[in-house]
Parts: structure tokens; C-alpha cells; sequence
């Protein structure tokens, strides 16, 4: 079980990615607000407390690895790892601006803190498989986590790395779902349903679990059983509100990649407790 | 120059109402960007003929092909890097290969994505539809050349690929467009300029430059890359001596190398070419984007009056 502390200062480390969110999508004029937003906690109970990583070695081959397969939730990994040390706080509302490192989809080219460069759905699990092969092969304790959404998992790209990383039996491997239940044009179950999700993830091999994504102690369970499952690949299947945290946002599909106004990023931001 | 600028993508999908109404077999896909590309429109009055399949652009593809092989006329839009970047080899077979009659209309090509950066900037579109056998490639520069060129490609069987804006772009064209025939938008015999998309407003301020100079370039509108009008580059070499090509487009691989190819067996003259150099894009404001990769007027300028040195005809 997740101490009462541990859980607070998750709470207030997701609270601040979230105004920072805000902020940023508002500086850049563009950008995905609703998916950052939902993954929030998820980024940050990995970020601040599941992964072996250190700011001050960004290369140590021991460490784990985080794929954030939707990457046009890049301002929430951003904000997450700049107040992990990854990076100065103050580059943030540069975001998507010419020559910052701050790319509209994740890029690790461009930013330590960054695993793989991410962007054209679909292909973040396939590289986390990748990497969890390497681990196992070099004999590494490195633990490989990816974020997928779950417009993502209409792709076949998708469920081919699903299928490898179920065959080659990778317990170091755990994919989190960003099950939010909305896509860019709507709700997922109207486009292209992709229902029974758990099902399917637990017919490609993978040890499933289900979870409210907005709860810490849940979420640290799920990746604590994670940990200690031998033999299989884990899912957790992560259920989240789109726009989490702003009212007007949440569960709205107009948000997926459209940036507040002034105004909306103020009324936004005094929810979060925070100002532009 | 101060010209009004429209949306190439309202126009393709106001154009494809228009083909809904008049084709009623017509049926249109997408892949959850339905609002970007505008097929949404066409959604929105044809409800039963749209598909929005999600995320699964090499799939949607060949869904695509599929409905066509009945004898349906089938538009398929997504983005330019997904369309013909994450499906080409489905587009290659199903749709290239079955010679099905599928319309491939993918708008945010090019670095005027801005902010999603590289990895959504498609610069290598042109050169993979290019090089599919049998498959028709327009690069319209306005809204109205959109039109006339979604209408020119409904109205044969076959795959085609139309690559559209996200930006807005200056009307430069009356919106006359025929396949294989390139559009002269401006008379000169110093030296012709050849370009597409939302490089032709910016060929036709370089020529309006080097016309306050005493220089006076052709400018061509080469919206349909393929079919491509050799005639008019021959035309253009023999008579002008010099051509300047620019694009969006990774200069390796598209039109700058289309048009040396081209002129080279039958009347070689020196091509320059502005396009981006080979390298990935990034971030940023989509116009400073332009600039940044060295497709600024001023570099086109630059080009243009060293072209003339090397033709002799300035000093
Ligand atoms: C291959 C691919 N197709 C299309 C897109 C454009 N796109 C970006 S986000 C998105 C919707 C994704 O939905 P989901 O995975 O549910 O993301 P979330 O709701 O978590 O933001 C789309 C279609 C893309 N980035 N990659
Ligand atoms: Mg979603």
C-alpha cells in the first residue's frame, strides 16, 4: 500500500504538471491539452516514483525506460521530467517554439529524460519491446514501461508489438492504457470499438489489470504487482477522463488538440489552483 | 505582394459535397481527422457513404481499395505523413498495384505543420507517390486549383494523390488545372521559375522582384507533378535558358530533381533548386519554418540572379 505521503506528494507534483500544461498549450498556440491532461497521473507516478532514473546520469544503461507511445502528450512528460531535474523549468513555455527542445511530439534527439522519439501512433510499444529485449539480453534489471492510448489501439502496429512482446514472454515489460474513452473526432466506441480491451490484452499474454487512472494508491499497486509478476508481460488498463482536472475540458473531444485562449487557460488554471 | 488567402482544405471539402451530390456510389474514409482533413463535411451530409475507421491509415487503405474494386469512386484522406509515409506499402499494393479507383487526399503535407514538428512534416510524399507506377500526383497551390483538381481527379479511373496545406495560402490562380499540362502564371524569357504549392506565391514575388530589376521570369504552376508537363519545361529551357524550381519537399527527391531529369535528355540549361534540404523538420512557426530550411524569397532571389550570371546574362 502507497503511504499517505507518498500519495499527497503525488497529488501536488500532478497538480503542478497540469497548470503546466495548461500554460504551456496556451504559450504555444497549439498542441493536445486533453490526452496531457488524462495522463497525467500515470506520467507522474512513474516519473516521481516507479522509475529507476537519475537526472544527474540520463544515460546509465541500468536505468528504466519510459515510452510514451502517445507522444503528442508531450507536455506532460515534459513537465514531468523538468521538475525531475531533467531539465530547467523555465524552458517550458518554449514549447514548439523554433530550436527548443521541446517538440511538439517527444523527441529524444532533442531532450535527456526522453527514450524514444514518438509521434506517428503506434509504434511505441514496439520499441519498448525492443528495449525490453535488450535488457533481458545484457542481463539488466532495466524495467520498460510504454503509454498507449486508446485511438492508438486501432492501429495494427499496435497488436503486432503486443503479440511480440506476449511471445517472447517479457515480464520486464508493463504497457500502460490511457483509456479514455475519446479519440480526436470522438468517442473511441463510435469510430472504431475496441472493446473488450482487457480481453484482448489478456489474449496477447498479458497479465491485466484494471484501474481508475486518477488514483495513486491504485496506481502504485498496479505497478507494484507489475513488478512482481514472473513470466508475463503486464497491462494496466488505466481508466482516465480526457481533460482531467478542467472542467470545461473534461471528457470534451474538441480538446484533444486545441490550445485555451487567454481566457480559458486563466479559468483553467484557477481550477488548478494556479495562474498564468 | 497583399493577395487574400483561402483554405485549401474548406475547398476539398466543399468539393467533395459537391461530388457526393453528384455521385451518389461516391463513399469517403478517413482516419480520425476527419476535422483537419474536412471529409468531415462530406460526413456530415452523407452520413451512410463516410467512414471514419480510426487510427489504421494502411488498413483504412486498403478498406479503401476494397470498395473501389466494386466500381465505386473512393476518397481516403488522413495526413500527408500517414497517407502516404505509415500506408505506403498498402497503398503501393492495394490501391497502386489493383490499379483500384482510390483518391488519396492528404492534407498537412510539407513544413507548414509547424508546431507537431518533424515528425508530422512530410517531405518525402511526393517522391514515394511519384514513384508508384500508374499513380496520378497534384500539388494544388490554391484553394481554387483544389477544387478544379479534386474534380479533374473524380473524373477518371484510377489511384490519384493530391497533397494539400494545413495553412492557408494567397489565391494566385484563376483555378483553370488540367492534368499534365503545367499553368503559366507569368510571361518572361530571362528565366523560368517552376513551383508548387505554397512555394508559387513565392515564385511569383521573386519574379515581381526581378522584374523591378529589368529581369523578366516565367513563372509555372506545376500542380500535376505526374502526369508532368515536359513540353513546357522543354519549352521553358530552350527559350528561357535557366529554371529555378522550388518546393516543400526534401529537395533530393521531388520536383527540383524532376525537372533536371526532364530537361537534361532533351535541352539541358542549369536547374537550381529550392526545397529542404535532407534533413527532418521541426517545431516552429510554420512560416519561419519556411525561411529557417532556406526556402525565403531571398534565397530564391539569390538563386535566380546567380542563375542569370552563370547564363551570361547579368554581370
Ligand atoms: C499513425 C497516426 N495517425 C494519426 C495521428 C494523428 N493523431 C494524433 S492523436 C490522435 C488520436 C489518438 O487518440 P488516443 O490514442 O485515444 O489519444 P488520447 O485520447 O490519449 O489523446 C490522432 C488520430 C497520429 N499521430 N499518428
Ligand atoms: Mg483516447
Amino acid at each position: 500500500m502507497a503511504s499517505p505521503e507518498v500519495v499527497e506528494r503525488l497529488s501536488a507534483s500532478a497538480r503542478q504538471i497540469r497548470q503546466d500544461i495548461i500554460r504551456m498549450t496556451y504559450h504555444a498556440g497549439s498542441g493536445h491539452p486533453g490526452g496531457s491532461l488524462s495522463v497525467t497521473d500515470l506520467v507522474a507516478a512513474l516519473v516521481f516514483h516507479e522509475l529507476r532514473i537519475d537526472p544527474e546520469h540520463p544515460d546509465w544503461p541500468e536505468r528504466d525506460r519510459l515510452v510514451l507511445s502517445k507522444g503528442h502528450a508531450a507536455p506532460a512528460l515534459y513537465s514531468a521530467l523538468a521538475h525531475r531535474g531533467f531539465l530547467d523549468p523555465k524552458v517550458l513555455p518554449t514549447l514548439r517554439e523554433l530550436g527548443s527542445p521541446l517538440q511538439g511530439h517527444v523527441d529524444r534527439r532533442k531532450l535527456s529524460g526522453v527514450e524514444a522519439s514518438t509521434g506517428c501512433l503506434g509504434q511505441g510499444i514496439g520499441m519498448a519491446v525492443g528495449m525490453a529485449l535488450d535488457a533481458r539480453l545484457a542481463k539488466r534489471p532495466s524495467r520498460v514501461y510504454a503509454i498507449v492510448g486508446d485511438g492508438e489501439c486501432q492501429s495494427g502496429l499496435t497488436w503486432e508489438a503486443l503479440m511480440a512482446g506476449g511471445h517472447y514472454a517479457l515480464d520486464n515489460l508493463v504497457v500502460l492504457l490511457d483509456r479514455n474513452g475519446l479519440e480526436t473526432d470522438g468517442k473511441t466506441e463510435d469510430l472504431m470499438g475496441i472493446e473488450p480491451i482487457a480481453d484482448k490484452f489478456r489474449a496477447f499474454r498479458y497479465d491485466t489489470v484494471e484501474i481508475d487512472g486518477h488514483n495513486f494508491p491504485a496506481i502504485l499497486d498496479a505497478l507494484a504487482h507489475a513488478r512482481a509478476t514472473k513470466g508475463h508481460p503486464t497491462a494496466i488498463v488505466a481508466r482516465t477522463v480526457k481533460g482531467k482536472g478542467v472542467s470545461f475540458m473534461e471528457n470534451q473531444h474538441a480538446w484533444h488538440g486545441k490550445p485555451p485562449n487567454r481566457e480559458e487557460a486563466e479559468r483553467a488554471l484557477a481550477e488548478l489552483g494556479g495562474s498564468l | 505582394m497583399e493577395r487574400k488567402s483561402e483554405s485549401l482544405r474548406d475547398a476539398y471539402g466543399k468539393t467533395l459535397v459537391e461530388l457526393g451530390e453528384r455521385d451518389p456510389s461516391l463513399v469517403v474514409l478517413d482516419a480520425d481527422l476527419s476535422g483537419s482533413t474536412r471529409t468531415a463535411l462530406f460526413g456530415k451530409r452523407f452520413p451512410d457513404r463516410f467512414f471514419n475507421v480510426g487510427v489504421m491509415e494502411p488498413t483504412m487503405m486498403t478498406i479503401a481499395a476494397g470498395l473501389a474494386l466494386g466500381g465505386r469512386t473512393v476518397f481516403a484522406s488522413t495526413f500527408a505523413v500517414f497517407a502516404a509515409g505509415q500506408a505506403y506499402n498498402t497503398v503501393r499494393q492495394s490501391v497502386g498495384y489493383n490499379r483500384a479507383n482510390v483518391k488519396i487526399v492528404a492534407t498537412h503535407g510539407g513544413l507548414l505543420v509547424g508546431g507537431d514538428g518533424g515528425t508530422h512534416q512530410m517531405l518525402e510524399d511526393i517522391a514515394l507517390m511519384r514513384s508508384l507506377p500508374g499513380m496520378t500526383v497534384v500539388v494544388p497551390a490554391d484553394g481554387p486549383t483544389t477544387r478544379a483538381a479534386i474534380l479533374a481527379i473524380a473524373s477518371f479511373e484510377g489511384p490519384a494523390y493530391v497533397r494539400l496545406t494545413r495553412e492557408n495560402l494567397p489565391v494566385v490562380t484563376d483555378g483553370t488545372f488540367a492534368l499534365g499540362r503545367a499553368g503559366q502564371l507569368r510571361e518572361g524569357t530571362d528565366l523560368t521559375i517552376v513551383a508548387i504549392g505554397s512555394m508559387l506565391a513565392r515564385a511569383l514575388d521573386v519574379a515581381e522582384e526581378l522584374h523591378q530589376a529589368g529581369v523578366e521570369a516565367r513563372v509555372l504552376d506545376f500542380a500535376s507533378v505526374k502526369p508532368a508537363d515536359e513540353k513546357a519545361l522543354i519549352r521553358a529551357a530552350r527559350e528561357t535558358g535557366a529554371i529555378l524550381t522550388m518546393e516543400e519537399h526534401n529537395v533530393l527527391t521531388g520536383l527540383g530533381a524532376l525537372v533536371a531529369s526532364a530537361t537534361s535528355t532533351t535541352y539541358p540549361v542549369p536547374v537550381r533548386q529550392i526545397g529542404v534540404p535532407d534533413l527532418f523538420g521541426e517545431s516552429g512557426d510554420p512560416w519561419k519554418l519556411l525561411d529557417h530550411y532556406g526556402l525565403s524569397q531571398k534565397r530564391a532571389l539569390d538563386e535566380a540572379w546567380a542563375l542569370l550570371q552563370l547564363r551570361g546574362k547579368v554581370s
